[in-house]
């Protein structure tokens, strides 16, 4: 794997990785500004341009239950065809009380056949995460889902 | 060092939809923690990942640091002709790699 | 805290420490008390994210390194075949220190008396994705660490560690472990703390990591002082856990929350 120009930066951080487990370098997790419902809207906004958001087509399949908000299978589907004329063009995954409100982006088109997407995502808190669906005749779909994050029990608060 | 996990059926039939998996390996530092001495851990994450199959794009995705650490993402795609899969990751501090898969489809 | 006051009321519900061993029969797997989505994550190797280590060991096993200028594999050839079965019987007796030694301390020593090169550091990548690759190759084997009689007083001292009570919550492993598994502690659920996984990809550290990581995440967790990297206290604690669990499956690498 070639090494990027900030290696050094890189590899700084991954020493203080180590170093945070050898005890040398803590890292505490601080709870940072949260998003607020306003940011949620917002960035909603910047994809759909205040145009209708319709619920339905959209299915967001995440555990209501999660066992670490760290890493948290996500899988998203829109019941529509693929076809050249009558397709899902894109795909965006929002939270609520993340510290920022997108998660991620899909761009689609009619070859792939399926518009379903799976990723990994965090989640700092129990909260609501939205999908919405924008569709090549310029429609949009959304669907949400609340979800419940628990801390593991021996956090790795390193001292 | 491998970095990146692809999974792409070897053969397919012309018309099937197949799943592609990939995984890749990076801390997706979202940003958002800090030292103790009260530092930031500035942010490092993969902000692009671009499939395309012969040259032409057949997915992306922007991603942002709610994406866990060691990116999985699966999509679909629909099995037109044999040729050969790229894939590109994009991040920050210039991070950049890419992986390839081909496939056969009769 | 919280979680003080949930370990308190396991304090006032907990048995005599070591009174109660977990019967043979009822010995399960940390796999078994995940959500059926971490599950999948470990089952499936095209999904798990320890896989990711698996390839850069294997890479490695293959690459000259030191004045040797040697690979593993120039000694011990392919590992599907050289390595089959020894994770699980590790850790094991060492013959030249008279102690036993887990997976990471001889591949160590290997490096530094084959290999001629400098010992990779713990929780290293490179050393994580060697021990991850050898433990990899005893995958579905099962347990066979501790079969060794010279082994016996170092295991004494390991159920030693494991039953003392320690730290400023005055708690012993086996008071979690041993007589409240299955219940929940802060939301998690307690295992029987098998390393039928190790070393694991676990989602809290969002990498791949040691069972001596674990191990002093959890004695930090309980407030006690945890023992340094390669410690003799850990290398006795994780010989006590693998024999402990003699009989089980290997899944390395597993998947844990």
């Amino acid at each position: 794997m070639q090494q990027p120009p900030n290696s050094s930066r890189r590899q700084f951080l991954g020493l203080a990785g180590g170093a945070a487990v050898l005890g040398a370098l803590p890292v505490v997790i601080v709870r940072p500004a949260e998003a607020t419902p306003a940011m949620l809207a917002s960035a909603i906004q910047n994809v759909t341009g205040g145009a209708t958001v319709r619920t339905g087509k959209v299915k967001l399949d995440i555990p209501p239950l999660v066992e670490n908000g760290n890493t948290v299978p996500m899988t998203v589907s829109v019941a529509h065809p693929m076809a050249p004329e009558d397709h899902v063009r894109s795909i965006h995954v929002f939270n609520e009380k993340n510290p920022q409100p997108n998660i991620a982006n899909f761009h689609l088109g009619p070859h792939n056949g399926r518009a379903q997407v799976s990723a990994r995502i965090r989640l700092a808190d129990s909260q609501k995460i939205v999908a919405i669906a924008k569709l090549s005749d310029g429609s949009f779909w959304s669907a949400s889902v609340d979800v419940v994050v628990t801390l593991a029990a021996c956090t790795e608060e390193v001292i | 060092m491998a970095s990146a996990m692809i999974n792409v059926p070897a053969k397919a039939r012309r018309g099937d939809i197949i799943e592609i998996k990939t995984l890749m390996s990076h801390i997706m530092e979202p940003g958002y923690r800090h030292k103790a001495s009260g530092e930031v851990v500035p942010r490092d994450i993969i902000t692009s990942f671009t499939c395309r199959f012969n040259g032409n794009e057949i997915f992306r995705a922007d991603l942002f640091p709610a994406v866990a650490a060691n990116p999985f993402i699966t999509f679909f795609t629909t099995a037109t002709e044999s040729g050969k899969f790229e894939f590109e990751w994009i991040g920050d501090k210039g991070f950049s790699e890419t992986a390839s898969a081909s496939i056969s489809v009769e | 805290m919280r979680f003080s006051g949930a370990i308190a009321a396991a304090l006032l519900t907990a048995s005599i420490v070591g009174a109660a061993e977990i019967p043979q029969t009822d010995r399960r797997s940390g796999y078994s008390f995940m959500a059926p989505d971490t599950r999948v994550m470990q089952d499936d190797d095209t999904a798990n994210p320890g896989m990711l280590w698996v390839l850069d060991g294997e890479a490695l096993w293959k690459r000259k390194a030191g004045a040797a200028e040697k690979a593993c594999a120039d000694c011990h050839g392919d590992a599907r075949v050289g390595m089959m079965g020894v994770a699980a019987r590790y850790p094991a007796f060492d013959r030249a220190t008279g102690r036993p030694v887990d997976l990471e301390q001889r591949i160590n020593s290997c490096r530094t008396s084959q290999q001629q090169a400098t010992p990779l550091p713990f929780e290293s990548r490179e050393l994580l994705a060697l021990t991850a690759f050898v433990a990899r190759q005893s995958q579905g084997v099962p347990i066979e660490t501790g079969a060794d009689p010279q082994l016996a007083p170092f295991i004494a001292k390991g159920r030693e560690l494991y039953t003392q009570r320690q730290g400023q919550l005055n708690l012993a492993c086996a008071n979690c472990h041993d007589d409240n598994w299955d219940k929940r502690l802060a939301g998690a659920a307690i295992t029987q703390a098998h390393p039928t996984g190790y070393p694991l990809y676990r989602l809290e550290w969002q990498s791949l990591g040691s069972l001596q990581r674990r191990l002093r995440a959890c004695i930090t967790g309980i407030r006690a002082q945890a023992y340094d990297y390669g410690a003799p206290e850990l290398v006795e604690l994780e010989l006590y856990l693998m024999s402990r669990a003699k009989g089980m499956a290997m899944e390395a690498p597993g998947v844990r929350p």
